[in-house]
């Protein structure tokens, strides 16, 4: 049976990793990810462990070990954040492309300069185009509970691509939270051995990471969106049968008093927990007011994403980024995925949370009480920052 | 001939572990260089290859030449890659996942990806003391890329990227010695070698897979395409560098010096040298500057090896005088003028 235990959430994460008996960690320091990567350390030195822990000289050779590691079968971990994220930006994309089902923890830190070591959304959405399947967590409990999904999916052999899990730097992966931590025999049952489709393996030789002229790049890459889009099946999956046998439901999006609510919030990672404060406190007064939260980044869920805010007016995105010169990244996909709607909401995009900044229940409550104003006056063209001096 | 063929598949592994059919250029002394490391090696090794030469003529989808387990993942990071391999083979060994022996970790890459681009991933590799073999084939220059200079090419080369002019000499700096910041690492086992030696490549780099640890060897790979000359002449190149001490071989054994070749008197480079387009530019008074370079460098592996209390390297000579004769034999074609050299002009595709 699970316990219920109050650690620091980069331990939780770790524990995670170690109920999946992985085999081979690669990982560079780099705050605030740090604590997962020494806590593994510690556990391979003291035997609780048994795995290869690898630490490489950057994190550009931490995947690159990570690509040599699952290639020749085995199950592989590594965690970073921001700046370390960008130096693994490279091979990320090998990663993907050559379908090694590598689990990545991502403490999101924003990106320099000037250097900031604390939390936004930055790297990963940097990122987004690698070709991973990428999910963000809001909490302890949730960062714990998806790095065995992200396992189980990632390594299906229907499926076959590396997994980011994301958790807000500080805001989750500093907090000591009571987490569900389940036992060997549970998640045994939950994630099978890792049984790769092909295996860098002499006594089966194989060729990885040929090059591909014209005549022939254009079908890979067709290939592996396919493969991507096609993996929805099996993500969906994961989840039903981690709610059977550990009873915590998760959905690609998630809503919270979103019924009839004619304003809908919508938020990505950590903040959703602000949100939902404040939705309690708008429905005690009677407000119509809901919560979107979007659990699965990509491939990013358009159709759920459309059932989910169906009959409300007004959405209002926040997003912990900034995507220079366009709109924000999370705004970008909702207006992109709600556009062919004939009846869609009037969506307003606030960005906030850059470089570790709270947002506060009162700056959310501004938020909400803003954005119904820019949608009715029709200037939701604009973005405004929450909290700028 | 008759006798060669009787004795060669004796004295040599015959099978192939790179398929013929692949697109190296004619008179290629890197693919010659990989093929006898392969026999060297045998069916039970795992490769990575960094992004170079060899990953392009050999795995153009949906074909492979390789017959062993190879994977190219990036330029920078084949020590990387194979890094992680080892380390998954020790966990799924330990776990009865694979059946317990040892199979040998290859990671092999070009100068670029091992002087310049891959340095940082090459030396945290060998400090941690993954059990793998790094092979450097070295031709000077990024040739995969139309030949722009790296920090291998030798000083007064010409390259794409440090052209000699009005201004310039052509390559302004000295060739960075890699087997000397290999062999800083203290690894086991560190030798250079060379594809005109054949069987002194293989012996090298069998006994740099069999030492436990880390071990590294750097092969000069003669290549026509790039050093612009005939490409018939690959093999006596290779041996000209040699037998002139601007490529000596050696070896570093737990940190003792050993010279594979001793010569009472080395060639002088301008042999080398004017058999070679990218050097055509260079006057008198540059050669002699080479040469005095060559000349130090010579002495300062000799006080080296002499330092490791190796009195009198070598004896060999069955290999030596080798190329003596096959100078004697083709005497015409080595002091063929150089401007009939073959002047290749075609530009290899980008990385």
């Amino acid at each position: 049976m699970s316990h219920r235990t109050g650690l620091e959430v980069s331990h939780a994460a770790a524990e995670a990793v170690k109920l999946a008996r992985v085999e081979v960690v690669a990982a560079y320091p780099i705050t605030p990810n740090t604590h997962v990567p020494e806590r593994i350390a510690e556990m391979v030195a003291n035997g609780e462990l048994d795995a290869e822990f690898i630490p490489v000289e950057s994190e550009h050779s931490a995947m690159s070990a990570c690509v040599g590691s699952s290639a020749a079968g085995a199950r592989t971990f590594t965690a970073t954040s921001g700046q370390g994220l960008e130096l693994m930006h490279e091979v990320m994309s090998v990663a993907s492309s050559m379908r090694l089902p590598i689990v990545l923890s991502l403490a999101n830190r924003a990106l320099s300069s000037p250097l900031s070591v604390w939390g936004d959304h930055s790297d990963v959405m940097a990122i987004r185009d690698c070709g991973w399947i990428q999910v963000f967590a809001e909490n302890g409990q949730q960062t714990f509970d998806l790095l065995l999904w992200a396992f189980r999916v990632g390594e299906d052999p229907r499926v076959s691509f590396p997994v980011i899990v994301n958790f807000d730097g500080f805001h989750v992966t500093h907090v000591i939270e009571p987490v569900f931590i389940a036992d060997q025999a549970e998640v045994d049952r939950y994630l099978p051995p890792f049984k790769p489709n092909a295996v860098l393996d002499p006594r089966r030789p194989v060729t990885m990471g040929a090059y591909g002229p014209p005549f022939i790049y254009s079908e890979t890459k067709k290939a592996q969106d396919f493969a991507l889009h096609q993996a929805k099946e099996v993500m969906l999956q994961g989840f039903a049968e981690f709610e059977k046998i550990f009873g915590r439901k998760y959905n690609f999006v998630e809503t919270y008093k979103a019924e009839g609510a004619k304003v809908l919030l919508m938020v990505i990672g950590s903040f959703a927990e602000t949100a939902m404060d404040l939705v309690d406190k708008l429905r005690e007064k009677g407000e119509a007011v809901g919560l979107v939260r979007i659990r699965l980044w990509r491939p990013f869920p358009q159709e759920e994403l459309r059932q989910a805010v169906r009959g409300a007016e007004t959405l209002i995105v926040l997003d912990r980024a900034i995507s220079f010169g366009t709109l924000a990244p999370v705004v970008s996909e909702a207006k992109a995925a709600l556009y062919p709607e004939e009846k869609r909401p009037k969506i307003v995009s606030f960005v906030g949370g850059l470089g570790g900044r709270d947002i506060r229940l009162e700056e959310f409550e501004y938020m909400v009480k803003r954005g119904i104003e820019l949608a009715q006056k029709g200037q939701e063209e604009i973005y405004e920052t929450i909290g700028i001096r | 001939m008759e006798k060669f063929s009787i004795y060669a598949p004796r004295l040599v592994n015959p099978e192939e572990n790179i398929a013929p059919g692949h697109r190296a250029c004619i008179g290629c002394g890197e693919v010659l260089a990989v093929r006898y490391a392969l026999k060297a090696l045998g069916p039970n090794v795992i490769a990575a290859n960094a992004t170079g030469c060899m990953e392009i003529i050999s795995s153009c989808l949906p074909t492979t030449s390789w017959k062993i387990p190879w994977i190219h993942v990036l330029f920078e990071n084949a020590s990387a890659v194979i890094s992680g391999v080892e380390a998954a083979r020790k966990v799924l060994a330990r776990r009865g996942k694979i059946p317990p022996g040892r199979v040998f970790c290859l990671a092999m890459g070009g100068d670029g990806a091992t002087s310049d681009i891959g340095l940082q991933s090459l030396s945290g590799a060998l400090e941690r003391g993954h059990d793998f073999l790094y092979i450097c084939f070295d031709n000077e220059a990024y040739m995969n890329t139309g030949v722009q200079r790296s920090s291998s090419t030798p000083y007064g080369a010409s390259t794409t990227t440090a052209p000699p002019g009005k201004l310039s000499v052509g390559q302004w700096s000295q060739k960075k010695n890699m087997a000397a910041i290999a062999a800083a690492h203290n690894i086991p086992y560190v030798a250079t070698a060379c594809s005109s030696y054949p069987f002194d490549l293989m012996a090298k780099v069998k006994k740099a897979a069999e030492v436990k640890g880390p071990a590294y060897v750097h092969v000069l790979s003669v290549c026509p395409t790039g050093w612009r000359h005939a490409t018939d002449i690959t093999i006596q190149m290779g041996r000209l560098a040699v037998e002139s001490g601007i490529f000596p071989l050696y070896e570093v054994e737990n940190g003792r010096y050993k010279l594979t070749f001793d010569f009472p008197k080395l060639r002088p480079v301008k042999q080398y040298l004017k058999l070679q387009g990218r050097f055509r530019h260079l006057k008198d008074e540059e050669m002699d500057k080479i040469q005095k370079q060559v000349d130090k460098e010579w002495l300062k592996l000799k006080s080296l090896v002499g330092m490791a209390g190796e009195k009198k390297p070598i004896q060999v000579p069955a290999q030596v005088q080798a190329p003596a004769k096959v100078k004697a034999q083709k005497k015409t074609r080595t002091t063929r003028p150089t401007k009939k050299t073959s002047r290749p002009s075609r530009k290899r595709g980008r990385k």
